[in-house]
């Protein structure tokens, strides 16, 4: 019976919803709109100044010199938000290491891994935080950035801890790094209003489009927000991997 | 259409939301509807024959055509914290099941 509610409501919400959106000739499918939208001034990279077209290692200085027009937006347009969402991270990882506080010892599988687990683990972990740390410093001319390139780093943290029985990595480091990641970012803010006129503005020479060293502060915000993301997610794992003493 | 795969995705993570019982698959439920919320904003952004916003040297002019770059920048937003509050809420599971010895809001009895 409550199911057979349940699947009324949901239905019934669905098909207000389906309604709303499609029936009244309304199909948001087919935007193709996006050039006279305000979607276009961030490709054009014109948000506050004017500016026709970019080329890709032709145009320099532009008020953001990020090849990737999503790494532009989420670390230097909306770059408060951004750093409104790595708090958030932040106290996720605090809430789960205040309600497993009581959890120290390391869990210990039923199954106990081999010799093939742990040499193989030991050549992938490298590659991995290698392949973390390339993403997030070229998050600003690639796909990726500094969340996937931490979850990586975080990705290679927990194989270690599957793989080897006794492994534990050394937390207060990664508190400290994760700490001065969140005010380094909050720093450069600062000074951007100071030297320039707003939190967090992009004071740097924001060089050519598509150079590795180019887009101004945005590579550096990337590489604090994937230490950040990094540090937060290893947290995470290790205080999931253990257990209670038992008393 | 996968604005309607989002739709789908969304109302099956509310219907298991409203019926289960069991924690973890609250979670599961609560992760569906949030993929499918995704799902759905990134697919706003679409523009037809659009490719991804990013330059590189075969796509090296802005004059092309990209699709909406600012629900994508959303979503990623959006990814971030779905994973923080997922892991809050295992670690609530975990604690619950730590105290009550079962996942079950049924089975958990009232507190003393």
């Amino acid at each position: 019976m409550k199911r057979i509610v349940s699947i009324l409501l949901v239905v019934v919400l669905g098909y207000f919803v389906y309604t709303s959106l499609y029936v009244d000739g309304f199909d948001m499918a087919v935007s193709d709109n996006r050039q006279t939208s305000i979607s276009d001034a961030y490709i054009t990279k014109s948000v506050t100044s004017e500016n026709e077209s970019v080329t890709y290692m032709e145009s320099t200085d532009l008020e953001n010199g990020s090849a990737n027009i999503v790494t532009a937006i989420v670390t230097d347009y909306r770059s408060f938000d951004t750093l409104g969402e790595v708090t958030v991270l932040f106290l996720a990882s605090i809430g789960v290491s205040m309600v497993l506080a009581g959890f120290t010892k390391k869990y210990q599988f039923k199954m106990k891994t081999n010799r093939i687990l742990k040499t193989g683990a030991r050549l992938v972990v490298g590659l991995a935080l290698v392949l973390g740390v390339y993403m997030f410093t070229h998050g600003h001319l690639s796909p990726g950035g500094g969340f996937p390139g931490g979850s990586i780093i975080g990705a290679s943290i927990l194989m270690m801890y599957l793989s080897e029985e006794n492994f534990r990595a050394r937390m207060a480091s990664f508190k400290w790094m994760e700490s001065l990641a969140g005010t380094v970012y909050v720093l450069i803010g600062i000074i951007g209003l100071f030297v320039a006129t707003y939190f967090l503005e992009n004071f740097l020479p924001t060089g050519t489009v598509g150079a590795l060293v180019s887009a101004g502060i945005i590579p550096i915000v990337y590489i604090l927000i994937g230490l950040k993301v990094g540090s937060e997610v290893s947290g995470i794992i290790d205080q999931f991997l253990t257990e209670e003493v038992a008393s | 259409m996968i604005q309607i795969a989002g739709l789908i995705l969304i109302l099956i993570g509310l219907y298991g939301l409203i019926t289960k019982r069991n924690i973890i698959k609250m979670i599961i439920a609560l992760n569906v509807l949030e993929i499918g919320l995704n799902l759905f904003i990134v697919s706003v952004g679409y523009v037809q024959d659009g490719i991804a916003p990013i330059l590189t040297e075969v796509n090296n002019s802005s004059g092309l055509i990209f699709v909406d770059p600012l629900p994508q920048a959303l979503v990623l937003t959006a990814i971030v914290i779905g994973m923080g509050t997922t892991a809050l809420s295992l670690a609530f599971a975990r604690k619950i099941y730590a105290t009550h010895q079962t996942f079950d809001l049924n089975e958990m009895g009232v507190e003393e």
